[in-house]
């Protein structure tokens, strides 16, 4: 349970990094918190040729306050970090729900923002809370800098449109709805671990208590995070309660198809998913009533 | 490729020529040769392997030694005072209340668990139960250890006021 010899380069700025990058190509690997990368150069399943530590590129560990009201992530940013952040989870409380259900708190300590993005586990709740809030996604090779909306970024499992050659260097996140009330709720075996399915939810309501706007992604529902347009249309404009949220939750399952293994079958981990996104939605909505009130 | 590296532990530097792929464990274990630190599962699940870089718990079997260059480290052997001295508070609360059988996962619980206990945050058993999530215990069933942390963080309270 040793990582396999590579060549270790630890550049200090992000220009060392693309150059690395472009030199290496597909026989190099970024190394961010190593959380994910470590254990997989442990178990072998990854034999990269080349890692590239970022480290100890500090220009990517940074939280900043954008003019439109959202965040921007620096993507060496550690998850704790941004947790611990005022500014992180005011302006987005779903990342604070979600950053609470990533991994523990060793584990957070070292695990990067950029580093869960990049890895795209499908059962991640980073991923999942960037769909939801429509987040966009910097890349950047020596070509230059790509904005990829979050719902475009994620190919499948453990895959991203990113190519060798680029580094993930932020994640915007926009201003919430004024007045919303978030989410984010998972089934785990045990607490800390990934999850069999989940849901996130950005609810805003009218004064009416009618739902003004509703954004829900869903984990684990297939091999990359899933928006429920459909779901989210069949809401808006209605009170969100028991019935409402259930009937939602059964149109955001309808059409997916999630993994079966030996933690659970496809039909199994749709039920869950289901019943994720009902809590969810009840929740967002709840905690939207508490703000308005 | 190997590297010369100049490691901080516990207020000592210690200096050795690494391999690069050499994981912080083994450097603490083989190299500073400081076995209070244990390995389980070696891919980040158990958290046996739990030490504090820069005051943070942080596992030390999924980062590279060379990593560590540059950081101030802290392993279980910096609580008590000496191989024969007096217990640190914590791991005198452990010894009261039998928070340990075996004693593999402790010194990654006591790592894990002392930043948090000397923060002097008010805890409860859910929020111990919470930061201890990622230590995995096969013998004790947690209860114990659950009072050990709260009893050492009650006693830091009163010796506070
Ligand atoms: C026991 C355990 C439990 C866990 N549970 C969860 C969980 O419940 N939920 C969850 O979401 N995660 C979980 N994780 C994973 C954790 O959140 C990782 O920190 C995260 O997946 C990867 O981030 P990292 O910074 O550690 O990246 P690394 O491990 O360093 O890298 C992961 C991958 O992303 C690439 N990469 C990293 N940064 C960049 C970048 N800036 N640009 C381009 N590519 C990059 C790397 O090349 C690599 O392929 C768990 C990990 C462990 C060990
Ligand atoms: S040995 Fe490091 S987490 Fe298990
Ligand atoms: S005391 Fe044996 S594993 Fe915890």
């Amino acid at each position: 349970m040793k990582p396999p010899p590579f060549e270790l380069h630890r550049p200090t700025s992000v220009e060392e990094v693309l150059s690395l990058l472009a030199e290496h190509g597909d026989d190099a690997k970024v190394l961010a918190g190593g959380q994910s990368l470590i254990p997989l150069l442990n178990f072998r399943l990854a034999r990269p040729e080349v890692l590239v530590d970022i480290n100890r590129v500090t220009e990517l560990d940074r939280i900043s306050a954008s003019p439109d009201g959202g965040i921007s992530i620096g993507a060496l940013t550690r998850q704790a970090a941004v947790e611990a952040s005022e500014l992180a989870v005011t302006r987005n409380p779903l990342l604070g729900d979600a950053l609470r259900l990533v991994a523990h708190p060793q584990i957070r300590n070292r695990g990067t923002f950029g580093g869960s993005v990049a890895h795209a586990d499908p059962a991640a709740e980073l991923p999942v809370a960037i769909v939801a809030t429509d987040a966009t996604v910097s890349v950047r090779s020596r070509g230059g800098e790509r904005r990829i909306p979050a719902g475009e970024f994620f190919v499948s499992h453990l895959t991203t449109v990113m190519a060798d050659d680029e580094l993930l260097v932020s994640v915007d996140l926009p201003a919430v709805p004024e007045r919303c009330g978030t989410a984010f709720e998972e089934f785990a075996r045990r607490s800390g671990d990934y999850a069999l399915g989940g849901a996130a939810a950005v609810v805003a309501l009218r004064s009416d208590g009618s739902c003004a706007s509703a954004a829900l992604a869903l984990l684990g529902a297939g091999d990359v995070p899933i928006r429920a347009r459909e779901a989210e249309s069949a809401v808006v404009g209605r009170p969100i309660d028991a019935a409402s949220a259930a009937e939602a939750a059964r149109q955001a399952v309808r059409d997916t198809s999630p993994i079966s293994n030996m933690h659970g079958d496809a039909d199994y981990r749709r039920r869950v998913v289901e019943a994720m996104v009902e809590r969810a939605l009840l929740k967002a909505a709840g905690r939207a009533e508490a703000r308005s009130s | 490729m190997k590297q010369e590296v100049s490691i901080s532990i516990n207020g000592t530097v210690y200096e050795r020529t690494i391999d690069v792929r050499m994981l912080l464990s083994d450097f603490i274990r083989h190299e500073a040769r400081l076995t209070g630190t244990h390995v389980g599962c070696e891919h980040g699940v158990c958290g046996a392997c739990t030490v504090q870089l820069d005051g943070e718990p942080v596992r030390s079997c999924i980062m590279l030694a060379i990593q560590a260059e540059g950081h101030e480290l802290r392993t279980v052997e910096s609580l008590a005072n000496g191989v024969d001295g007096e217990l640190h508070p914590l791991q005198q609360a452990f010894h009261e209340t039998h928070a340990l059988q075996c004693g593999y996962c402790t010194a990654g619980i006591l790592m894990s668990i002392e930043p948090l206990v000397e923060s002097g945050e008010p805890l409860d058993e859910e929020r111990v139960r919470e930061a201890l999530s990622g230590n995995l215990c096969r013998c004790t069933g947690y209860q114990q250890i659950v009072e050990a942390v709260l009893l050492a963080a009650a006693r830091r309270a009163e010796a506070v006021e």
